[in-house]
């Protein structure tokens, strides 16, 4: 499975309400150019925090469905906020991994997932469920069986390394970006 | 650190001057000089208290309910303000998102433990290299008045804020 694949995967099963907040590196880029919408909140710098601020969000609008797209990367250097997670256990938080073991965007250094497992961090952690997928199909059936659930819980892709072509820069300003999204999330 | 001390925490009048001020999201980690804002906020089911486990991770959590509709406060002692330096600039200030900052001022004067005396030396340049306004929260002006200059400063700068808090206050 390569990541765009794990992307239209996930965005396929995400509703036009659903709120989707996105991790920085290329995982951004990617969904900015697989699925583009109002409601995904691109987080371009402060590697590391898209879960404490998809946390922040569900806290702030338990209406709303939340998802946070985030890397191994990204988890890996905010691991303690799946604790923050599991201790609020909003019930409308789930959070997708893409691992493919490195920091894509610096240039496929190696990242330590393939020996700590993300999804057993999680699972220890307090979430209320956490699954790994390696395959296309595996992982569309962890989303349907994550989103059918309450919350918080992680399903886990893992996918391919290396870049691919095509892949777009996110255009908006960061202040746009933030008054896009505010305004489908207080809708 | 001898502002007020040994005088009542004017920590209740503070969370009741961010309360009336609209403030509705509060996270942070905390510091033993605002142990008396910590635990009045942490025993309110209205406040929502986030104990967070870092800092920076609290200014994460804030951004997401200011984008949400909440106006946040995050509460940290300075030695958190290290930690934070890249959540206020790639995160914060570059989004534009509001958010009141209560950080406690360890160090002041020279007059501490080791690990504070060079946090205490260069917080507020720091938070100037920042372009973060910030004043000394002072005993001797209502706390809701000093609140209402933080909520004004960051709502029409679109902008985080500081409030400094020395020993004494809001313990």
């Amino acid at each position: 499975m390569n990541k765009m694949e794990a992307i239209g995967a996930l965005m396929e099963r995400v509703s036009d309400e659903t709120l989707v907040v996105c991790c920085n590196g290329m995982i951004g880029r990617e969904l900015f150019t697989a699925k583009n919408r109002p409601s995904n909140f691109y987080m371009i710098g402060s590697m590391g925090l898209g879960l404490s601020i998809g946390l922040g969000l569900a806290l702030a609008r338990p209406s709303k469905k939340v998802v946070v797209l985030d890397g191994d990367g990204n988890v890996l250097m905010g691991m303690s906020v799946l604790a923050s997670v599991a201790s609020e256990r909003p019930a409308n938080l789930w959070h997708v991994v893409l691992d493919n073991e490195t920091h894509a965007s610096t240039g496929g250094q190696r990242t330590i997932s393939g020996v700590v497992k993300l999804e057993d961090v999680a699972r220890a952690a307090g979430y209320r469920s956490a699954a790994r997928a390696g395959d296309v199909s595996s992982f569309a059936a962890a989303l349907d069986r994550a989103f059918a659930e309450p919350g918080p819980s992680m399903v886990l892709g893992t996918v391919e390394g290396g870049n691919l072509k095509g892949i777009a820069r996110v255009e908006p300003s960061p202040p746009e970006l933030a008054a896009m999204f505010a305004a489908e999330a207080r809708r | 650190m001898s502002h007020g001390k040994g005088g009542p925490s004017h920590a209740p009048e503070f969370v009741s001057g961010l309360k009336a001020a609209g403030f509705d999201f509060f996270a942070g980690v905390p510091c033993s000089l605002l142990k008396g804002l910590v635990s009045i906020l942490d025993a309110d089911p209205d406040a929502g208290y986030v104990s967070a486990t870092r800092e920076d991770s609290a200014l994460g959590m804030a951004v997401g309910a200011y984008l949400g509709g909440k106006t946040p406060m995050v509460l940290m002692q300075n030695s958190g303000l290290g930690v934070s330096v890249n959540a206020l600039a790639s995160l914060t200030t570059m989004y534009a998102i509001p958010t009141l900052l209560v950080i406690s001022w360890r160090g002041e004067g020279g007059n501490d433990a080791p690990e504070h005396i060079l946090m205490g030396e260069i917080m507020l340049p720091i938070l100037d290299l920042l372009k973060i306004d910030h004043r000394v929260l002072s005993t001797k002006e209502p706390m809701a008045s000093q609140i209402a200059w933080a909520k004004e400063t960051m709502l029409a700068k679109k902008y985080p804020v500081a409030l400094i808090v020395p020993g004494g206050v809001l313990e």
